[in-house]
């Protein structure tokens, strides 16, 4: 594979990370969005430059789905539904913004240490990809744990789905079922996103995971 | 594919499949609870015919003496359980917790969870098994929020993001199975059958099949509701209809081991990849540990039986991790009997709180009085779940405890521990809510209890007498399992 291939692969791949970093400092619901967009967008150029280099055409599909449900759907609709709702205020933390940026960073040192050893014998762009899709899947995993809200725990649920496509592009001539079971996840994640916000809304008045804590069935 | 055994195949996935539609569709009326248990039913009898047909193994489907087990137990619970579910909705629909609009939705989702759980356990391709159990939990998260309650809306909730992280975690260990088997076999299809990558795993990359077991591990195990993974579970147990608590009891939750298992297969095959066995150990022992002490402090009794699976699961995680001929053979046998006795259990559970309009262990006392049936019917239950003589659960439990005692002693006093704290535990509720003077209202049920029975009847007749074909054909499937 020529230089020129795998850098741009190393650049879209990297920029992902980075743009996950974006997405654990957002405290604005929709500059939140606007930063999920941009990580979609990230996703779908990253896995069209696969499907031209590893020249395996089915892959545009999937670039095509992350382009149009991610970037562009789910944030519309998202958007939609925080204003009906009128929730777009300030995103609350568990744990501040200085702290999460550094566990982050932890996180992506791990992912390097741990993916770079065990995939020597793949290919380097396999090894790079790997190491990348594992970082984004923890920072998102990190964004759902250090936020209250449902929108920001969807979205970061969303991050995580994006880094596992990274990976899957990134597994050389991986059978097409991965895809279209990612797609599936993301059409069946708008519409529960739909049906719990909708309910949730109508019940509790806020988006706010914690006013559901009040309602553990636990009290004698 | 003019073979006889392809046809059952198909036929056990797309009955469900229609059924699913059909019930979506028709206007609700009494016939959709029958038109429910009749497509299970069907299911069932394909599913049995497995037993005298079977189709060569396809890069899609496969069936294979070890998944037999599990198809034939999952139809058939979910057969009766569908039996239950008839009655049990009756009731919800009368006292107006569901509307006729959400009953149907309620119908085609059980059909589509039946068949998302046969193709996962069908599923020869690891990619289209992570699909399978996927929609599983999707269709559950949607039937755990039901009842739009405070409640339940949390309960769906946590389920849904818990679960979709342990199936995006699962999903990451997949690729990387791919990965490790796409440099021996080539890319394609081949990379990701599981029949395939059993027989190739020697040549695979240990190192990459330890990373990736250590993914599918958490995230399956995440499903199978093993501690510190399980906080989803009780919550979407107790505040679900009881028909989908019996079901993620006594199914869903087998279904992610079984997927666990198959990738166990696969690291068992690798001389050099790191042995699964003390990992599946140290989760399923912390479980069994943890539940037992959880159960003291419960007030709700759909909770505290859910606690108990998180309890038997890690029981059958421990003796499965545990391996070898015995161990498996007495996890098989435990993971079966405890489908059957939990989903018992949870059908009295069902028919209690609705006479009793509560789920609240304090309102509920000296049910034997009040409701003998029922309340006979449970205390049967929860002694066979405690694990006493002579129901099934004994005999499986001491198996464990025997075989563990005979190589590592001190993992079998922590077992023993726990599974005596459990007994205490249960026992002591159980003493409670069955005898004494009745408390609440005794008004009759129109509860059928033939499902409960019949599961019952089946635990008691096993922990009696287990005829020597079964139990040789449990051994071989066990040997299987390694």
């Amino acid at each position: 594979m020529d230089r020129f291939a795998l850098d741009v692969a190393h650049l879209f791949a990297g920029g992902l990370v980075l743009v996950s970093f974006m997405l654990l400092y957002q405290d604005r619901m929709f500059s939140l969005l606007n930063i999920f967009a941009l990580h979609a967008l990230v996703v779908s150029l990253s896995v069209a430059w696969q499907a031209h280099i590893q020249s395996a055409p089915h892959l545009y599909i999937t670039a095509a789905i992350a382009l149009i449900v991610k970037a562009i759907v789910i944030p519309v609709v998202l958007h939609r539904i925080i204003v009906q709702l009128g929730i777009h205020r300030d995103i609350d933390t568990v744990v501040s913004i200085g702290q999460t940026m550094l566990g982050g960073i932890a996180l992506v040192a791990l992912s390097i240490l741990v993916m770079h050893p065990i995939t020597s014998a793949a290919g380097t762009l396999v090894r790079e990809d790997l190491a990348f899709a594992l970082s984004v899947i923890l920072l998102g995993l990190l964004m759902m744990v250090s936020r209250r809200n449902a929108v920001s725990q969807v979205i970061g649920f969303m991050s995580i789905e994006n880094g596992l496509i990274l990976a899957a592009t990134g597994a050389k001539g991986m059978p097409l079922v991965v895809e279209i079971s990612v797609a599936f996840s993301i059409l069946v994640a708008l519409i529960v996103i739909g049906i719990f916000l909708f309910r949730i809304r109508e019940r509790f008045d806020s988006v706010d995971i914690h006013a559901l804590d009040r309602f553990r069935g636990e009290q004698p | 594919m003019s073979d006889p055994g392809s046809y059952v195949v198909k036929a056990i996935l797309i009955i469900p499949a229609v059924s699913a539609a059909l019930l979506a569709l028709l206007p609700d009326d009494r016939t959709t609870a029958r038109l429910n248990v009749l497509g299970t039913l069907l299911t069932l009898l394909c599913a049995i015919g497995l037993f005298f047909v079977r189709p060569e193994p396809g890069l899609f489907l496969i069936v294979d003496d070890v998944n037999v087990v599990f198809i034939v137990l999952n139809t058939f619970v979910g057969f009766t359980t569908s039996v239950f579910s008839g009655s049990y909705i009756a009731h919800e629909l009368e006292i107006g917790r569901l509307t006729p609009a959400y009953l149907r939705f309620y119908h085609a989702m059980y059909q589509t969870l039946m068949f998302a759980m046969n193709l996962a356990l069908l599923a020869n391709n690891v990619g289209l098994m992570w699909v399978a159990v996927e929609l599983a939990t999707l269709t559950t998260v949607l039937m755990v929020g039901i009842y739009r309650t405070h409640e339940a809306l949390e309960a769906a909730w946590k389920y849904f993001i818990l679960g979709s992280v342990g199936i995006a975690l699962a999903l990451f260990g997949t690729i990387l199975v791919y990965l490790a088997a796409s440099s021996v076999l080539g890319e394609g299809l081949n990379a990701m059958a599981w029949s395939v990558l059993v027989q190739e795993a020697s040549a695979f990359d240990p190192a990459l099949l330890n990373l990736a077991f250590v993914f599918l591990l958490l995230g399956y195990g995440t499903k199978v509701g093993l501690a510190p993974l399980h906080a989803w579970l009780p919550d979407a147990h107790a505040e679900g209809p009881t028909p989908i608590s019996a079901v993620l009891s006594g199914l869903l939750l087998n279904v992610a081991l079984f997927a666990v298992l198959r990738f166990k297969m696969v690291m068992a095959a690798n001389a050099g990849a790191l042995a699964p066995g003390p990992l599946m150990v140290t989760l399923g022992l912390a479980s069994v540990v943890f539940a037992s002490f959880m159960l003291y402090r419960r007030h709700d009794i759909k909770r505290m039986f859910a606690y108990s699976s998180i309890d038997h699961m890690g029981i059958i995680t421990f003796a499965f991790g545990m391996g070898g001929a015995l161990a498996n053979f007495a996890g098989l046998l435990h993971m079966i009997f405890h489908s059957l006795t939990k989903s018992a259990i949870f059908f009295s559970v069902g028919h209690i709180a609705q006479v009793k309009g509560t789920q609240k262990m304090v309102d509920i006392r000296g049910l034997t009085v009040s409701h003998p049936v029922l309340g006979w019917g449970l205390v049967l239950g929860v002694i066979a779940i405690v694990g006493l003589p002579p129901m099934g659960l004994f005999m499986s439990e001491f198996l464990i405890l025997t075989s563990t005692f005979a190589r590592q002693p001190l993992l079998a006093i922590a077992l023993g521990a726990g599974l005596l704290i459990a007994l205490g535990a249960l026992l002591l509720r159980l003493n409670g809510l069955a005898f004494g003077d009745a408390y609440g209202s005794d008004a009759p049920t129109q509860a059928s209890f033939v499902p409960m029975f019949t599961h019952l009847g089946l635990v008691l007749a096993a922990g009696i007498y287990l005829p020597p074909t079964l139990v040789s054909w449990f051994q071989h499937v066990a040997g299987l399992l390694r």
